[in-house]
């Protein structure tokens, strides 16, 4: 693998542990950029918490993180790697953005204002810079006509569109998306998941995604990660994976997840 | 026992400024025991000084309203060289006191505000401040106004204290009117009265705030 570019996304030697209980086990992987990269696997099986890493809102107990080639769970400290202060942590997240399975829209604000918060007091942009992106991606989400709504006046996968789209707003490199429709009814679910397979092919964005839509993963996906007991066990393109997995743990999950829907 | 009109008439206008100099007492102490309470809750969640607040917090809950007055009137001019008239000490201490309950209330409300809001801000890279003062304190104000207004009912009926000091209140005004005559009964009925006039109706005025509280 020499000869690829820098990742995007790159893990090494993660550990993660809450008390006694190891979620993450020695995880190596890295995303190239642009890739889209779905993470399945049983519960507990340590996904999401590869999203919350990232996100940083959790913090790695061995290994490193590093994402476009700078550290993220750690910072340089001469030629040292010392685990990374708040300041840091701060700094590195701004290329990361995330979408969550309760969409966690902030019900004392506007759609607007949900989405030009950030852009406004992060990234420095002007109020009517901010709100002209907003209504941009608004647009592109489908719900150019809701902008001064309260969020719980929108249905599940209206917020949902909108989390997207102030997840968009700041322009991530990285998108984390968390069994984003995981909450929504299931008339629902098609429209947030064709939304997010035009953003995946539209832009360069890398996209970690966990999800129990295979349909879905098998669509967008550049590649899938089979996960069980905090360690990759298969990793391959989701044509490979879904048809013919090489092991059998993978197939006994598929077949579970297929039985139940 | 008899019910003397005429004198009720003469007390009156002396017993109505007993009760504006409560209700003085009262709206300046709320807003005092509101934004210092706010203050000590989000003090208390400094590392380290956070348990400073916390000991001064108990101090104040654990010891009498009537105490802290008397300290504070009697013991702060010489100890420390702060001299406050009467009615200042009583905001302040009243004050102060409260805040000592509201900071809990404030900390309930905060604490009510759920982790995916906060998980959410930091996706965005809000910085802390704005976190604060965009996210977390829109939500968790609201949701408390009513306990705080709770308290400001209890702030009103506990001015009384303060006749310790030599404030005029309502109390102490009736207790002023009824002393010229010898004549307490009334006096001291239309007290009474008067904070039943005002306190239950604003009880029940906390209770609609309460209920649509839960609503949202």
């Amino acid at each position: 693998m020499s000869h690829t570019p820098e990742p995007m996304v790159r893990f090494d030697g993660v550990v993660k542990r809450f008390g006694d209980n190891v979620v993450l086990d020695q995880l190596d992987f890295t995303v190239a950029p642009g890739e889209f990269v779905t993470l399945i696997g049983p519960s507990g099986s340590g996904k999401t918490t590869i999203l919350r890493l990232l996100m940083t809102l959790e913090r790695v107990s061995e290994g490193v993180i590093t994402v476009g080639g700078e550290p993220l769970s750690h910072m340089r400290r001469g030629d040292r790697l010392v685990p990374a202060d708040d300041k840091h942590l701060a700094a590195a997240r701004r290329r990361i953005g995330m979408v969550f399975q309760q969409f966690n829209l902030f019900p004392n604000m506007s759609v607007l204002r949900n989405i030009t918060e950030a852009p406004v007091h992060v990234l420095g942009l002007s109020p009517a810079e901010a709100e002209a992106r907003a209504r941009d991606l608004l647009e592109l989400v489908g719900l150019g006509d809701r902008c001064d709504e309260h969020p719980s006046r929108l249905s599940g996968g209206q917020q949902q569109r909108v989390a997207i789209a102030r997840a968009l707003a700041m322009r991530p490199d990285v998108l984390l998306l968390d069994e984003v429709t995981s909450a929504l009814d299931p008339e629902l679910v098609a429209g947030v998941l064709d939304l997010l397979g035009d953003i995946a092919r539209t832009t360069d964005i890398t996209f970690l995604c966990v999800t129990h839509e295979m349909g879905f993963a098998r669509q967008v996906s550049d590649r899938v990660m089979m996960f069980d007991h905090g360690r990759v066990i298969e990793d391959a393109p989701p044509e490979q994976l879904f048809t013919d997995p090489r092991e059998p743990r993978t197939r006994e999950f598929l077949q579970a997840v297929l039985d139940r829907s | 026992m008899n019910w003397d009109w005429e004198f009720v008439a003469g007390a009156m206008p002396g017993i109505l400024r007993g009760l504006l100099t409560t209700l003085e007492i009262t709206v300046l102490g709320s807003l005092v025991a509101y934004a210092l309470g706010l203050v000590f809750a989000l003090v208390r969640r400094v590392p380290k000084v956070g348990v400073v607040m916390q000991a001064f917090i108990e101090f104040v809950r654990s010891t009498p309203l009537l105490v802290q007055i008397f300290a504070v009137y009697f013991l702060f001019p010489s100890a420390i060289g702060v001299r406050m008239s009467p009615f200042v000490t009583g905001v302040v201490v009243i004050g102060i006191h409260y805040a000592c309950y509201t900071a809990e209330v404030y900390r309930a409300g905060i604490d009510a505000v759920p982790k995916g809001q906060w998980e959410a801000a930091t996706a965005l890279s809000l910085p802390k401040r704005r976190v604060w003062t965009s996210v977390v304190l829109p939500q968790a104000v609201p949701r408390v106004v009513p306990a705080l207004g709770n308290y400001t009912i209890s702030m009103f009926k506990e001015t009384p204290l303060l006749l310790a000091i030599g404030v005029f209140d309502l109390v102490n005004a009736a207790k002023e009117e009824g002393a010229y005559a010898y004549k307490y009964v009334e006096v001291y009925t239309i007290a009474g009265l008067l904070f039943l006039l005002l306190s239950y109706p604003a009880s029940l005025l906390v209770r609609k705030l309460e209920r649509r509280v839960a609503h949202t």
